[in-house]
C-alpha cells in the first residue's frame, strides 16, 4: 500500500490488488474494511493502474473508521478485506464532447471518467471544484488527459471563484454542443450540477454513494429513488441520470445514523486522547 | 434387535428438548434449545420403528439414511451413526437446527401418522454437536483427479457442492463476496438459532477435505463466470449465489428511515456484529416498537433479534393467516413465547413519516381470505374500511427476495423472466460446464434445499468431467441402454482425461 496526503482531512491509498486493477471500470467503487470489528466502507475507484495493479482510493476523514484508516494505513500495511470492483461500470458511450464535473472528493472518481471519455475519442472539459487553493489536487492529472480544465474555488484562491456550478456554466457558454455531463461529488453539488443542465437538455449522470453494508445487492440499505422507481445504487448503479434522481431522499437517507456515527466519532476521539495518540497528517509517502 | 418394535412399544411421548426460558433469553443471544443430552437422545432413538418403507429418507432433500443413523445411535455407536449422516450431509449439526422437519423428513414418518413424529432434527443435531466437541470430522480416502472446480458463493449450496466435488478428488475452490464465509448460516441465522461456533465447526471439516475458500471476491465483477472457464482454467463452475435481492413493500413511505429489510437487519446483527456496537463499528437503527412484516422464517428471526436487541414492541404483520405462515411451527411458538404480538391477516398500505424522516406508525389493513391463487393458498382480500395505525417507529420487511442481478448483468448465462439463472433439470446452464442450484435457480427456500441442489448439480458435474462416480450410475431419463451399455452398470464412463498431471 502506497500512501499520499492531500490535506488533514484528505488522503489518497494505492492498494495492491492486480486482479482487481485488471478488472476494475470507471465508475465503479469497492467495499473495504480496515480491520475485523471494522465497518464495511464503500469507497469509489478513484484510478487503477494494470501494469502496476494498483487500485487508488482517495479517502476523506469524516467519521470513525474513515479516521482510523487515516490513522492505521500507512504504506506497507494491508486492509483487513477490499472486494470490489462493484456496481455497474459508467456507460462511456458514443457522446462526442463531454462535461465532467467534480466536488471536492468526486474530483477523484471523475478522473478515470474524464480519461474513459478521452480514449473513447470525446472531447473532454474537466470541471473541478474545491474550497480553497490548498485542497487543489490532479489538476495536472486533468490537464494530460482532458481538453479543457476548469478549476473552481469558493474563494478565488485558485482558477475562478464560485462552486463548480459556476464553471460548468462557462463551459456550457463556450461549447453549445455539449452532449453528456458526468457529476460527481457531495449530494448538494450533484443536485447543482443537474439543475445547471436541465435548462440545456444535456444528459446528466451523476454517481451516488448512499449508507452500504454488502454491495451486492443483497441488504436494500442502498436503496434510492429514480424517477418513480426504487434502485439499489450498489447493483443497478452507483451511476443514475442526475435530472431523475430524488436527492431530498438520498440526503435524508445518509443521515440514517448520524446519532450512532456522531457518538462512535466521539469515543473514539476520547479514546485517542486518552491514548495521547496525536493523528499524523501532512506527510507524503510516495 | 431382540422384538421387532410396534406403535404400541415405542414410548408413546416424542422426548421434550430442554430450553432457554422465554423471559431469560430475550435479554441474550445465547442458543434457545439446548439440544438432547444422551439419555434423552436414545430415549427419542428408540421411538423410531425401523419401517421398511423408510419415508423419512425419500422425504430429506439430501437424502439422509435417517433410519440406519438412529439405529447405531441407539446402539450407542455414535461415531457410526455421524458417517451415515456425513456421507450424504457434511453439516448435520447446522441442519438439526435450521431444517424444516416438520415438512420433510419428520413429516412424512411412519410413527407421526398416530403419534408425534420422531424427533430426526434434535437426534441429528445430538450427533452433529457430539461430533463438534469430539472433534470427529468424516474424511474419506479420495483419490486425486486432474480437475479445478470453481463453486461462486459460500453458503448452503455452494458448500454441499464443494464437498462432494472435493470427495471426487477435484481441486475446490469457493469464492465468497463477504469477507467471511456460510452464507445465509453467516449473514441471515441468528446466534440462538445457529451459533457461530458451530458453523465454524462443520465448515472446518470442508478445508479438511482441500477445500480453498477466496473470500472477498465479487464474482461476475472481479472476474467473470467465462474468465474461469476461458482463463482461470476451472474445468466447471458451479453458481449458488443465493437470491438476495430484498423486495420491499413498494407503499408509501416505504424509503423513510426507518424501513429496512430483513437481510440488512439480520447482516448488521450478525455478520457485522451490530449488537457488539459500539465494540464493533456497525451500528444498528434505534427501535422501540417495530413492526416486522412477514411470516417465513426469516421474519421471525427479525422480530426475536429486535427483542433482544431491547425493543419493547415487537409485531409481525402478516396478510394471511398462522396456517399459511411460510416459517417453521418451531419458530413462531418460539416467537410467541418471546413475546411477538401477531398481526395476522394484517397488511400494511402506508408507513406514516414521523415528520423527521424517520418512521411514526404503519397503517394497516384488515384481511380476510378468499378463493385460493396460484400458490394453492387462500387469497387474501382487504376489508373495506378497516385502516388502522399501529404506533411503530421502525419496520423490517420479509416479504421475500428477487434474483440477484449480478451473475445476470455481467455473464451470457441465460435468465427467466424473473432474473433467476434458467437451467435443466439437472442444473446444467445455457454454458457448457457450468451449473447452478439453490435459491438463484428457484428463489427463496430452506438451506437444505439448497444444499440438496448443490450435491445434485455435483453429481451432474463429475459426469461432465467424466469422474467415475461410484454413488450415483449416470442414468438418462427413458434411456434404459447406451450402445448397448447398461447405464445403470457402475462402470459407465464418458470419457477419462489421462491422469498424468496428477
Amino acid at each position: 500500500m502506497a500512501r499520499e496526503d492531500f490535506s488533514d482531512a484528505t488522503y489518497l491509498l494505492e492498494v495492491h490488488h492486480p486482479m482487481m486493477a485488471k478488472a476494475a471500470r470507471p465508475g465503479q467503487f469497492v467495499i473495504v474494511m480496515s480491520h475485523e470489528h471494522g465497518e464495511r466502507i464503500p469507497l469509489t475507484i478513484a484510478d487503477y493502474d494494470r501494469e502496476d495493479g494498483t487500485i487508488t482510493l482517495v479517502i476523506q476523514a469524516v467519521g470513525k473508521s474513515t479516521r482510523e484508516m487515516q490513522q492505521s494505513c500507512t504504506v506497507g500495511t494491508s486492509l483487513y478485506g477490499m472486494v470490489g470492483p462493484m456496481g455497474m461500470p459508467s456507460p462511456l458511450g458514443q457522446a462526442s464532447k463531454v462535461l465532467c464535473v467534480g466536488g471536492g472528493l468526486g474530483v477523484a472518481p471523475i478522473y478515470p471518467q474524464a480519461r474513459g471519455f478521452k480514449e473513447n475519442g470525446a472531447y473532454v472539459i474537466a470541471v473541478i471544484g474545491f474550497r480553497t487553493n490548498s485542497l487543489v489536487f490532479w489538476q495536472e492529472k486533468f490537464e494530460s488527459c482532458c481538453d479543457e480544465v476548469i478549476v473552481c474555488t469558493d474563494d478565488g484562491s485558485a482558477g475562478i471563484e464560485g462552486r463548480v456550478t459556476e464553471g460548468m456554466k462557462l463551459a456550457i457558454s463556450r461549447h453549445a454542443d455539449i452532449d453528456e455531463c458526468v457529476a460527481i461529488g457531495p449530494p448538494v453539488m450533484m443536485r447543482g450540477a443537474a439543475e445547471v443542465t436541465r435548462p440545456y437538455g444535456i444528459k446528466t449522470m451523476v454517481s451516488l454513494n448512499p449508507v452500504m453494508i454488502d454491495g451486492t445487492g443483497m441488504c436494500g440499505g442502498c436503496r434510492v429513488k429514480v424517477g418513480d422507481q426504487v434502485k439499489f445504487a450498489c447493483v443497478d448503479g452507483p451511476d443514475f441520470d442526475g435530472h431523475q434522481v430524488d436527492f431530498d431522499d438520498l440526503m435524508a437517507r445518509l443521515g440514517r445514523f448520524s446519532v450512532e456515527e456522531k457518538a462512535a466519532m466521539k469515543r473514539w476521539s476520547e479514546s485517542c486522547r486518552m491514548a495521547q495518540q496525536v493523528p499524523e497528517t501532512g506527510k507524503p509517502t510516495e | 434387535m431382540a422384538r421387532k418394535k410396534t406403535i404400541r412399544t415405542i414410548p408413546q411421548e416424542r422426548t421434550p428438548v430442554a430450553e432457554q426460558d422465554p423471559g431469560e433469553r430475550v435479554k441474550n443471544f445465547a442458543e434457545v434449545s439446548h439440544g438432547y443430552s444422551t439419555e434423552e437422545a436414545l430415549l427419542e432413538s428408540e421411538r423410531c420403528l425401523m419401517c421398511p418403507e423408510q419415508p423419512c429418507v425419500a422425504g430429506c432433500p439430501v437424502s439422509v439414511n435417517i433410519p440406519d443413523f438412529i439405529q447405531r445411535l441407539s446402539d450407542k455407536d455414535y461415531r457410526g451413526a455421524y458417517d451415515v449422516i456425513t456421507a450424504t450431509n457434511l453439516l448435520p449439526a447446522v441442519c438439526g437446527r435450521v431444517c424444516p422437519q416438520e415438512t420433510q423428513c419428520e413429516g412424512v414418518c411412519t410413527v407421526g401418522d398416530t403419534l408425534e413424529p420422531v424427533a430426526v432434527g434434535r437426534l441429528e443435531r445430538f450427533i452433529g454437536d457430539m461430533a463438534i466437541t469430539a472433534g470427529w470430522a468424516s474424511i474419506p480416502y479420495i483419490e486425486p483427479s486432474p480437475f479445478r472446480v470453481g463453486i461462486v458463493g459460500a453458503g448452503p449450496a455452494g458448500m454441499a457442492c464443494a464437498a462432494d466435488m472435493a470427495k471426487a478428488g477435484c481441486e475446490v475452490t469457493v469464492f465468497e463476496a463477504f469477507h467471511e464465509s456460510g452464507g445465509v448460516l453467516r449473514y441471515g441465522i441468528p446466534d440462538f438459532r445457529l451459533p457461530n461456533e458451530v458453523i465454524d465447526a462443520e465448515m472446518g471439516n470442508l478445508e479438511k477435505l482441500g477445500v480453498n475458500f477466496e473470500c472477498n471476491t465479487l464474482v461476475g465483477r472481479l472476474f467473470t463466470i467465462e474468465q474461469m472457464i476461458d482463463e482461470l482454467g476451472f474445468d466447471t463452475v458451479f453458481i449458488g449465489t443465493g437470491a438476495g435481492y430484498p423486495s420491499m413493500l413498494g407503499v408509501p413511505g416505504d424509503s423513510l428511515n426507518g424501513v429496512l429489510s430483513a437481510n440488512e437487519l439480520l447482516t448488521r446483527c450478525n455478520l457485522m456484529h451490530a449488537k457488539e456496537f459500539p465494540d464493533y463499528d456497525t451500528p444498528m437503527p434505534p427501535a422501540k416498537r417495530v413492526a416486522v412484516v412477514g411470516a417465513g422464517n426469516t421474519a421471525m428471526d427479525a422480530m426475536r433479534v429486535c427483542l433482544r436487541l431491547g425493543a419493547d414492541e415487537v409485531y409481525c404483520v402478516y396478510r394471511r393467516s398462522r396456517a399459511e405462515a411460510p416459517a417453521r411451527a418451531e419458530e413462531v411458538h418460539h416467537a410467541e413465547q418471546e413475546g411477538v404480538r401477531f398481526k395476522w391477516l394484517t397488511n400494511p398500505v402506508e408507513v406514516l413519516d414521523d415528520g423527521e424522516g424517520g418512521v411514526g406508525g404503519i397503517r394497516c389493513v384488515q384481511m380476510e381470505l378468499g378463493e385460493p391463487d396460484d400458490s394453492g393458498r387462500r387469497r387474501p382480500i382487504p376489508v373495506a374500511g378497516s385502516e388502522h395505525d399501529i404506533d411503530i417507529d421502525l419496520v423490517v420487511v420479509a416479504i421475500g427476495t428477487n434474483a440477484n442481478p449480478i451473475i445476470g448483468q455481467t455473464s451470457r448465462l441465460a435468465l427467466n423472466k424473473w432474473g433467476y439463472i434458467e437451467t435443466d433439470e439437472q442444473l446444467a446452464t445455457s454454458m457448457p460446464g457450468v451449473f447452478a442450484g439453490g435459491d438463484i435457480v428457484t428463489g427463496a427456500a430452506t438451506v437444505i434445499e439448497a444444499m440438496g441442489a448443490g450435491r445434485k448439480a455435483a453429481r451432474r458435474m463429475k459426469h461432465y468431467l467424466g469422474i467415475h462416480d461410484v454413488d450415483t450410475p449416470y442414468f438418462v431419463e427413458g434411456a434404459e441402454t447406451l450402445f448397448g451399455i447398461d447405464l445403470r452398470e457402475r462402470n459407465f464412463v464418458r470419457v477419462r482425461v489421462p491422469e498424468s498431471s496428477v
